[in-house]
């Protein structure tokens, strides 16, 4: 045998290729920012201004964006595992009612078993109630799984079923009754002026985003650079830490800018025995944790897709079955755990809104299978398997709410507000399918 | 490659002597009552290209499923190098350096070139995280080995001619070291000059002493790049031939009619006259 043998060790690749690859000639393409992203990114913008407009300035205010950022995030934080779950083309109705089983199992553990074994307020109740739901949703999600994958029936077909099924367990847990939270550790999940961070740890974490985004940076040119690869411009990496360096601080200026009512800030204040000065005081809510749970949750699931090998075999699998089981993967399991972190996602999903709602209701999560699906496919997930980013199902989601929040402000009647969103779903995927024909 | 022609040998056998890399004796395998392969018998030597032919349906790509763990053979028996194999899946053919490149190509058309050859063998960081820039490496070394001017190594293999991916899909095969390769018409869906590179490929490999399977219903193929060819017909072995003992128009015989000619070792599938 001659050297067909691998080598291992970082070669110096071919004198052609030490070269950079043809010279980007546009700016986009110079930056290797994903077009569609960014068309996405305008879109909202647009939405954002012509609401604005629309609804008499009522939009772009701290507050009303605070707002926005509370109520799209349990949908975003579902979409992420949409996303692959679409990716291996398959599809689960099933998670808003998942979304309402688990928030009533939290409500009724908390309610009937936590709080009488610790106390109030004890730390472990938060803990264990967050457990014991995700616990259920993975459950559940696992359960959907392995029919789906084990026995053969359609995604469709077994998420229908627990559609039914797991709305009628949520009103089976507790027999139609709404079971109000009463830990307030619990209930900071959903927001609202004590469940956000406040003004100097939005800062901090606004500082760690920046340098994360440039130590992420500077390592991917790192390695590139080892091995000889070819290599973006510094300006173009320049451009787009910048950038994101700028997001992260436009959105912290923004959080930090919507502050409590001058009457609940004095309470506060007097509460957390600070002095109020004659002129009163100014307390910003900073980022919600709701929303920073969203956010990390779209890290790990953009961690998961892109870095490991579960998130390789999910778009392998989406992109040609057969060669992935050629290839030895194992796509029943690999389906398994998929629809099972679809039903913790859910779970998760249902903690903040049940935290936001401070109760649980057997109704909650009704229709939110389909918001969740819109935003992983307004987000760019193509319906026929193999595409799709965690970061546009998020930002799916908030383009939805922010729909939806526009046209409350402008007093839109929830009919007509149906009927906007329902047009919007079908023109975006239109325009995506014009976008894959056109430069795919 | 040590290779030693005898000049008296009989006829289909190897002009390769010593073990042979694949030795497939009497296998057997039914689906429904139907014998797709009924008792055949081929073998295959390192150095050395074999023609597997028939018309579509007689069985080929069923026997050579068989050898690369995607199926169970109902009776039989494998050797690799001499030694009895046994062969549940296709990761145990791997493991006996069994490669194949399938007809449909078997590629993930929505994730690039690396994330298809290091497909169900990915390299791991010690974090257990993905080594993109590792595989990325290992790609670009054998993918300038292959095929110098590919670079399209960022984008998803859909975007890829015809002959880049069948270079993916061969690239796959001999980054792990493939002793045994199979490939299940390799040129099936390419245009001529991309046909004449693959083919180019295969010398090459051959050169490097691999065994290679080369399978098609289209005799003009595979006669040239051949140094043996086995036909079957109707899940049965017609017979096996050296391309120089026969003419093109008799190895056509076996395939259509199933008739063995004088030059070639005729098997149980041969038409009695």
């Amino acid at each position: 045998m001659t050297d067909t043998t691998t080598t291992r060790t970082p070669v110096p690749a071919a004198p052609a290729q030490a070269a950079p690859a043809a010279a980007p000639t546009s700016f986009v393409g110079a930056l290797e920012i994903d077009i569609r992203f960014l068309g996405m990114i305008g879109a909202l913008a647009v939405i954002w201004v012509v609401f604005d407009f629309l609804a008499d300035g009522t939009f772009l205010t701290p507050r009303n964006l605070w707002n926005l950022s509370v109520q799209s995030s349990s949908i975003a934080v579902m979409s992420t595992g949409m996303v692959l779950v679409i990716v291996m083309r398959h599809i689960d109705l099933s998670v808003g009612s998942i979304l309402g089983v688990t928030g009533m199992v939290m409500a009724v553990f908390q309610v009937g078993t936590l709080l009488p074994a610790f106390g109030f307020n004890h730390p472990a109740v938060i803990v264990l109630t967050l457990v014991a739901g995700i616990a259920a949703g993975t459950a559940i999600g696992a359960l959907h799984g392995f029919v789906i994958a084990y026995l053969g029936v359609p995604a469709f077909i077994v998420t229908l079923g627990g559609l039914l099924v797991w709305r009628g367990a949520a009103w089976a847990v507790a027999e139609g009754k709404t079971i109000p939270l009463v830990d307030d550790n619990f209930k900071l999940l959903g927001g609202g002026a004590n469940g956000s961070v406040g003004e100097t740890w939005s800062w901090v974490i606004a500082i760690i985003a920046c340098l994360a985004i440039a130590f992420a940076t500077v390592q991917a040119r790192r390695q590139r650079q080892r091995f000889h690869f070819p290599l973006k411009p510094v300006w173009a990496e320049l451009v787009i830490v910048v950038a994101g360096c700028l997001a992260v601080i436009g959105a912290t200026l923004m959080v930090n800018a919507y502050t409590l009512p001058p009457v609940l800030a004095r309470r506060y204040a007097e509460a957390a025995g600070l002095t109020v000065p004659p002129e009163g005081i100014s307390i910003s809510f900073g980022y919600a944790i709701p929303v920073l749970v969203a956010l990390a949750v779209g890290i790990v699931m953009t961690f998961v897709t892109n870095r490991t090998r579960f998130g390789r075999y999910v778009f392998a699998i989406g992109g040609n079955p057969e060669a992935a089981d050629l290839a030895g993967i194992n796509t029943r399991r690999v389906t398994l755990a998929v629809f099972a972190l679809m039903g913790a996602l859910a779970a998760i999903g249902a903690a903040i809104s049940t935290a936001r709602l401070n109760s649980a209701t057997n109704a909650q999560g009704t229709l939110d299978e389909l918001y969740v699906i819109a935003a992983a496919v307004i987000g760019g997930t193509s319906l026929s398997g193999g595409s799709g980013t965690i970061a546009g199902a998020m930002l799916g989601a908030l383009v939805m709410q922010s729909l939806q929040s526009g046209m409350v402000l402008m007093r839109v009647d929830t009919p007509y507000q149906n009927i906007v969103v329902g047009i919007v779903l079908v023109f975006a995927v239109w325009i995506d399918t014009v976008y894959r024909k056109r430069f795919k | 490659m040590n290779a030693v022609t005898s000049p008296v040998a009989a006829p289909g056998a190897s002009h390769v002597e010593g073990t042979p890399a694949v030795e497939m004796r009497d296998i057997c395998i039914s689906f429904g009552g139907i014998r797709a392969v009924d008792g055949v018998s081929v073998d295959l030597h390192p150095g050395e290209v074999v023609g597997l032919l028939g018309h579509n349906g007689a069985g080929k790509s069923t026997l050579i499923k068989i050898l690369a763990g995607a199926y169970k053979p109902d009776a039989g028996e494998i050797r690799i190098n001499g030694q009895k194999a046994e062969i549940a899946n296709p990761r145990d053919a791997k493991r006996y350096g069994i490669e194949t490149i399938y007809q449909t190509l078997a590629l993930a058309d929505n994730v690039d070139a690396a994330a298809n050859l290091f497909l169900g063998r990915e390299l791991m960081t010690p974090w257990g995280t993905l080594d993109d820039v590792a595989m990325e490496a290992a790609t670009r070394e054998v993918m300038g080995r292959l095929n110098p001017n590919f670079r399209k190594f960022k984008e998803p293999v859909r975007g890829l001619s015809g002959g880049q991916r069948q270079s993916v899909a061969i690239a796959r095969a001999i980054h792990f070291n493939a002793k045994i390769l199979i490939m299940d018409e390799p040129t099936a869906a390419l245009g001529p000059q991309e046909t004449a590179q693959v083919a180019e490929l295969i010398k090459q490999l051959k050169a490097e002493g691999i065994a290679i399977f080369l399978i098609s219903h289209d005799i003009h193929d595979v006669f040239d790049l051949a140094d043996r060819v086995s036909v079957m017909k109707n899940g049965k072995l017609v017979g096996t031939a050296r391309t120089s003992d026969v003419t093109k128009d008799e190895v056509l015989g076996m395939i259509i009619l199933g008739k063995s000619p004088p030059g070639a070792l005729a098997g149980p599938g041969a038409a009695a006259d």
